[in-house]
């Protein structure tokens, strides 16, 4: 089996294939990111980080994957440290750290950033999220835990909860669990439907959707819930705001007796309780971990 | 009984036939040639009946040989457009518009928040998801456009 890709810009570049790959690759790194091995395989690399987004969860766990794997990273976690400030272009400033570097994460809030870099620089160059627009890595990991937790992605029945018009990490993840065939039911208020155009491309690929705005019409047979915070910026009325929060709330009392677990890209607010944390359904800390070795696969599969 | 008068246009000596336009898109076209301008004549045949198309638009415009660039635009609103070159009253050369795999630099991406309206030194790139109806994708940001935002961007009618 072998990697086709030379960057990780968008989900919709993978194969089946190359999703597996990764999986598989992230499954061997687990023990040395838990420290349980030592590797040393990316020694002497050097990995650019360019931030110009604040992130803390995908930065710091890039940098460990790499340090995990014997390498190093330099590069800068705010545009306000970069020479950004000073008015410098983007693909100079890329241009310049890809011949220093090895590899290059980015993260911008301008979509298609990565993209551009990537035809820009001659290392390889991956997506940490450019703003509403892709965060392929985000979409791998999540991947990973379900095939961590429940031993597969095909034969699961996946509800994306909350946010399903904005939310770019649904967005990506309803594209790949359509690759893998994989069930799926979408939870919103009507307001933050899954835009028609991602309907549209899932029903191109014989997925159908069940679309409902009741988490309680789906917790009977889902197995994962994945959970997106509801922006309160999306609703002019904060009356409705407050209600339909309320109404997308996962506590420790609705999950009661079903069989599903709960997952979030995190940072979460207040749309799991924190009564949730400690009980079997909550993997959102977890799935943050497995953040890790999907990063180091990634890595290892792209540092030459 | 009154017999239709035959309906006299003056024929181009040099000049270019756009025919077989979308129908009721020939405003549209003009606007792609910015068009109407004070030293040009311009005929403009809207709705018309079409033995390949049922209905269709025409301009004819007098003194005019169009650039490629322009011709890649029209391609984008009439998909089934031709092209004919006259001079000295002959049609010199005549070709379809060609409806491209890759939209390069004609036009724009809708999306304000897309690093190619940003003046990165970058140009432009769409592929053509779907022709009829016509749905592009911008390269970069990845956000799709479709007919009626990619008209928007050719200035109000
Ligand atoms: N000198 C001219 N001035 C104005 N219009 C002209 C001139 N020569 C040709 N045309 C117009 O250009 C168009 C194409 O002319 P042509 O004689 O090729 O017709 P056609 O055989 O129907 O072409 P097609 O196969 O493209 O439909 C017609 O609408 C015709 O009226
Ligand atoms: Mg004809
Ligand atoms: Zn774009």
């Amino acid at each position: 089996m072998v990697f086709s890709q030379g960057d990780i810009i968008s989900i919709r570049d993978f194969s089946k294939d190359d999703i597996k790959y990764i999986l598989r690759t992230a499954e061997k790194m687990e023990p040395i990111a838990r420290s349980l091995e030592k590797s040393d395989i990316l020694y002497g690399k050097l990995l650019g980080m360019l931030f110009y987004e604040p992130s803390t969860r995908t930065r710091l766990s890039f940098e460990a994957a790499m340090k995990r794997l014997g390498g190093c990273t330099i590069g800068f976690s705010e545009a306000r440290t970069s020479s950004a400030t000073k008015g410098e272009k983007l693909s100079d400033t890329v241009r310049t750290v890809g011949e220093y570097t090895d590899a290059l994460v980015l993260r911008h809030n301008m979509e298609g950033t990565a993209r551009l870099a990537a035809d820009i620089v001659d290392v390889p160059v991956i997506n940490a999220g450019d703003g509403a627009g892709q965060h392929p890595t985000q979409t791998l990991l999540d991947l990973y835990t379900m095939k961590r937790l429940l031993g597969k992605i095909r034969n699961l029945h996946v509800a994306l909860v909350g946010d399903l018009k904005y939310g770019r990490t649904v967005h990506s993840l309803a594209y790949a669990l359509a690759m893998f065939g994989t069930r799926m039911s979408f939870v919103s208020p009507p307001e933050l439907k899954m835009p028609r155009e991602i309907m549209e491309d899932l029903n191109g690929a014989g997925v159908s959707v069940h679309e409902t705005s009741a988490i309680r019409d789906v917790l009977p047979y889902v197995d994962v819930l994945y959970v997106t915070r509801i922006q309160k910026e999306r609703f002019p009325d904060p009356q409705e705001y407050l209600k339909i929060k309320g109404a997308y709330t996962i506590d420790k009392d609705l999950l009661k007796n079903s069989e599903t677990i709960v997952m979030h890209p995190l940072p979460r607010l207040d749309e799991i309780a924190t009564d949730v944390d400690s009980t079997p359904y909550g993997k959102y800390f977890q799935q943050a971990f497995y953040g890790v070795p999907v990063r180091m696969a990634l890595l290892k599969s792209l540092i030459k | 009984m009154k017999t239709p008068k035959e309906l006299k246009v003056t024929p181009i000596r040099n000049g270019t036939v756009i025919d077989h336009i979308t129908a009721n898109k020939a405003l549209h076209v003009l606007k792609i040639l910015n068009l109407p301008s004070q030293d040009t004549s311009v005929t403009i045949g809207m709705n018309v009946k079409s033995t390949q198309m049922g209905a269709k638009d025409l301009v004819k415009i007098e003194g005019r040989e169009l650039r490629s660039g322009e011709v890649d635009k029209i391609a984008l609103i009439a998909p089934h457009a031709t092209i004919n070159i006259i001079r000295d009253y002959e049609i010199v050369t005549k070709g379809k518009v060609n409806l491209l795999e890759k939209i390069s630099g004609i036009i724009n991406c809708g999306n304000p928040n897309c690093i190619t309206n940003t003046g990165e030194p970058v140009d432009s790139l769409f592929y053509v998801t779907s022709q009829e109806p016509l749905v592009v994708r911008c390269y970069y940001c990845e956000r799709a456009m479709d007919q009626s935002e990619i008209e928007e961007q050719f200035g109000p009618l």
